[in-house]
């Protein structure tokens, strides 16, 4: 028995079973939408990011696998400076969205790390109970160049904390590049070298600070191997992305939001295609995912299982989740698609396709 | 006394009684009635301690504007109703 957690528009589903039984076994914040979802490894316990569009955002813990739920504290930007050049920023310091959450590395059991919209980086040490603002990024005078994307403002969706050393973060911003930190926040460099925005004057396509990877995972096994769905294709560092190479752009196509990767084998990635930015569902309405199995040389199609035509599901960032058995997949979509693969993708068993649009999907980690 | 009164969508996420405190300005009566139900105030302030935009801050039967002051003085007998304001749809 597996269990997925899936935020979605309209509250967070539990959903359990094996093989092609799945079932909706319960559903919590029912009509709220639901942005974020963590399980932490360490602990046990469940994290859920709500956006209450009256109220703002919230962070709520569980600590019985979601038979109750209680606030913690939520990221919060501190006073906005009224002198010095901070006080000219454009940016509202407010969170809009909790955008990604991450525990801290084993040897710290209380840390959390959010990346949230507007595009700050939080820290709690505390297991969510108190959150603080990363200072030296967000007071960085390159923050300031940050774009949108297709938001209001730039968002930070993965925060990557690397297993051989939790001071090492990488967090990656839409749009605002790839960054890293080696000393657990205290000061950070860009690490997008090798991407390229084409929605940017030509001079500056190459510009790290510019660039839109719209997700970033890392293999548990060899962490220097990453890998970014990225705006304007897809990306793999062998390095810990102080270089990225391009992949040469497989069929259908290289646009899309998802990426996971094996946490086991450093050569295995899946995508979520979709046809471009401006026709944001799959190619000719047939759903599809992508798997390479040699780094990104090379791509199959896998559709067995998936709406053949007629689809216009997207799956966002955080909708392709690999579950802890590195063999069961699963997917969600904006229009309500939930499928499931007990073999990392060659066939997929469709859940449901009325759910409210999926904004995120978390694997609990067996005990 | 004026009295400050929190809509059940908000006092479904965090219950607050309604509250009876002293006058003053309009900040005063919202930060003194949180005090009751702290776990509240995020819901009504944002990051900045300003009235969230999507919530609504009547005095008796008027809307105030002023979300980020909230300067405006109350008098004995004043009704504060703090709800979550329609914003189409």
């Amino acid at each position: 028995m597996q269990t997925l957690l899936v935020a979605s528009r309209k509250g967070l589903f539990v959903i359990r079973g094996s093989g092609t039984d799945w079932r909706i076994s319960a559903h919590h914040f029912p009509g709220d939408p639901v942005t974020q979802v963590m399980t932490d490894p360490r602990s046990g316990h469940w994290y859920a990011a709500l956006r209450l569009g009256h109220f703002g955002a919230k962070l709520r813990k569980s600590t019985d696998q979601g038979t109750t739920w209680f606030d913690v504290g939520t990221p919060a930007f501190p006073p906005k400076p009224t002198t010095g050049p901070l006080a000219e920023d454009p940016m509202p310091w407010n969170v809009e969205m909790v955008w990604s959450l991450t525990p801290g590395g084993p040897d710290e059991p209380d840390v959390l790390w959010a990346g949230c919209m507007p595009a700050g980086l939080f820290r709690s040490d505390d297991a969510g109970k108190t959150w603080t603002l990363n200072k030296p990024l967000w007071e960085d005078p390159r923050r300031m160049l940050w774009m949108g994307g297709g938001n209001d403002y730039p968002g930070m969706h993965s925060v990557l904390v690397d297993p051989r050393d939790a001071r090492c973060i990488r967090v990656a911003i839409s749009c605002g590049g790839v960054w890293k930190s080696s000393d657990a926040g205290a000061s950070w460099e860009l690490s997008a070298r090798g991407m390229t925005a084409n929605y940017v004057p030509g001079e500056a396509e190459d510009d790290q600070n510019a660039q839109d990877p719209h997700r970033m995972v890392q293999c548990t096994a060899e962490p220097d191997v990453l890998w970014v769905q990225h705006h304007c294709g897809m990306y793999r560092s062998t390095d810990g992305a102080r270089l990225w190479q391009s992949l040469t752009p497989p069929a259908p196509s290289d646009f899309g939001f998802a990426v996971a990767c094996d946490p086991t084998n450093p050569l295995r990635a899946w995508f979520a295609p979709a046809q471009s930015d401006t026709f944001r569902y799959p190619v000719d309405g047939r759903m599809v995912v992508t798997r390479t199995e040699d780094g990104g040389q090379t791509f199959e199609v896998l559709d067995n299982g998936l709406p053949g035509q007629d689809a216009y599901h997207l799956v966002y960032r955080h909708g392709l989740a690999l579950a802890p058995d590195a063999s069961t997949l699963a997917m969600a979509s904006t229009t309500g698609g939930l499928w499931i693969s007990p073999d990392a993708g060659n066939h997929w068993h469709c859940v449901s396709r009325d759910l409210p649009p999926v904004a995120a999907l978390g694997w609990v980690t067996p005990a | 006394m004026v009295t400050v009164t929190f809509a059940p969508s908000l006092r479904r996420h965090v219950d607050c009684a309604p509250q009876s405190v002293a006058p003053g300005s309009l900040r005063d009566a919202l930060e003194t009635a949180l005090l009751a139900a702290p776990d509240l105030a995020p819901y009504v302030f944002d990051d900045q301690r300003c009235v969230r935009k999507h919530v609504a801050v009547f005095i008796n039967k008027t809307l105030t504007q002023d979300r980020k002051t909230l300067a405006q003085p109350l008098q004995a007998g004043d009704q504060v109703l703090v709800i979550q304001a329609l914003t189409g749809g």
